[in-house]
């Protein structure tokens, strides 16, 4: 398994390759749910590994969502490119696809690197309730 | 285009902590840009922190009980109707509470044994709507409204409106949104765009523009933070835009801290201004920039806007 670090400079070294963005993304996930002793899940949500790795990684119900939306903007894109026909996002995907994954490593990558910040924000748990 | 709306004529204004502290331009924008737009603000009184992230990872319950009370002073001490929040992290806690309280009977007793034991009465939900300031001047006053009383426009400014990420999230606690034609969307939220387009100028899109700025983080974990800002700025630069406006005082010192933290540490160079989109407003009508308060932003953007006749 990669570090983040590479896959950062992946990410940030492939401007116009959008069909691999998506892939890189997963890695993140991936890495984050190795790191907590949970084998990464194959299945998909709503027809997406990328989002059923996040609803794994969350677990649970997420109170905040601002990872998943960027995992979401991520899929909308990828299925944006791969539909037929003109639309206006269409010009502009590659180029957001790559901060978007370039923003979820950065994010998931510090919280790796700080264990005790919690899980994602958006899914950290309350002290007192836990 | 919705006409406008005299409700927001007059409201009840809560400017949060940051207002107060590292957001003052915000707090000073704010209300010189609703003075010279003819609409009154009535700050609430005694209010209290909304309970933001450190109380809200403590105990959500007690964040509920501590927006709860600035609702009830807001709602039944001032009477207002609506109470109008320009911090994105004030709006997203009042918002969450009024849902919590509407939806959660463990809520309400917290908050009723809270109230009970600070001796004021327990606020009710649905008893006044809360805003943020893109929905005040959207409302009260319209891009028409803004349009006829612009001295000097923002054309020629290139602007990348970036929202922050709770502006819009979670989705549930903002039921108003996602309405259809004159209605702000949680996916391509476009308030902030409309506004600053009725000043002239000029708005690029970018798809950072509901992202995390790390700015829960950025005392604890400041390497991602500067990382999760470069990326911002690196992709409204891509996108074309010399300014980002922002919307929200945390995201705003965010990015202007982090973007000097950047060139500092990291030898990261980047140049887009951060602004407030009160404050170009503020310019756009005619206001100086000791009155929108540019001076008391932490990037220099003074020169940079007076070069375009602003301020």
């Amino acid at each position: 398994m990669r570090k983040i670090a590479e896959i950062e400079a992946e990410i940030e070294a492939s401007p116009g390759r959008a069909g691999r963005f998506v892939a890189l993304a997963e890695e993140v996930l991936e890495i984050w749910l190795e790191a907590h002793e949970r084998a990464a899940t194959r299945e998909t949500c709503e027809g997406s590994r990328l989002l059923a790795l996040h609803r794994q990684g969350a677990r649970g119900d997420p109170s905040f969502n601002a990872c998943r939306e960027t995992c979401r903007e991520l899929v909308y894109r990828e299925n944006l490119l791969a539909s037929p026909g003109e639309h206006p996002d269409k010009a502009g995907a590659s180029e957001a696809m790559r901060a978007l994954a370039l923003h979820l490593a950065y994010f998931v990558g510090g919280k790796l690197e700080n264990a005790k910040l919690g899980e994602f924000c958006c899914s950290s748990r309350p002290l007192r309730v836990n | 285009m919705n006409a406008p709306d005299n409700k927001l004529k007059k409201v009840a204004y809560y400017p949060g902590c940051a207002l107060e502290g590292t957001g003052h331009a915000y707090n000073r924008s704010t209300k010189a840009l609703g003075s010279a737009l003819g609409l009154e603000l009535e700050e609430v009184k005694n209010w209290n922190c909304c309970g933001a992230m450190e109380v809200k990872n403590i105990d959500p319950k007690i964040q509920t009980y501590l927006s709860s009370r600035v609702l009830n002073i807001a709602a039944n001490e001032m009477k207002h109707d609506v109470v109008m929040a320009p911090c994105n992290g004030c709006y997203h806690n009042l918002k969450k509470a009024e849902y919590d309280l509407a939806h959660d009977q463990g809520s309400r007793d917290v908050v009723a044994k809270l109230s009970g034991k600070a001796g004021h009465q327990t606020y009710e939900p649905g008893k006044i709507e809360t805003i943020h300031a893109l929905d005040w001047i959207k409302r009260a006053v319209g891009e028409e409204g803004l349009k006829q009383r612009v001295a000097k426009s923002l054309s020629g400014l290139k602007v990348a409106n970036y929202y922050g990420c709770m502006y819009t999230r979670p989705r549930h606690i903002f039921p108003e949104k996602d309405q259809g034609a004159g209605s702000e969307s949680t996916s391509k939220p476009h308030f902030m765009d409309d506004l600053l387009a009725a000043a002239g100028a000029e708005n690029v899109d970018f798809a950072l523009k509901t992202a995390c700025c790390g700015g829960a983080h950025t005392l604890s974990d400041s390497d991602t933070s500067t990382k999760l800002v470069v990326n911002i700025i690196r992709a409204a630069e891509a996108a074309g835009a010399d300014v980002i406006a922002t919307e929200c005082p945390t995201c705003h010192s965010g990015l202007e801290m982090h973007q000097i933290r950047a060139e500092k540490n990291f030898g990261v160079k980047t140049k887009a201004k951060v602004v407030y989109f009160t404050q170009l407003l503020g310019l756009a009508l005619g206001l100086s920039a000791r009155k929108v308060g540019l001076h008391e932003n932490v990037s220099d953007s003074l020169g940079f806007l007076k070069a375009r006749g602003l301020g």
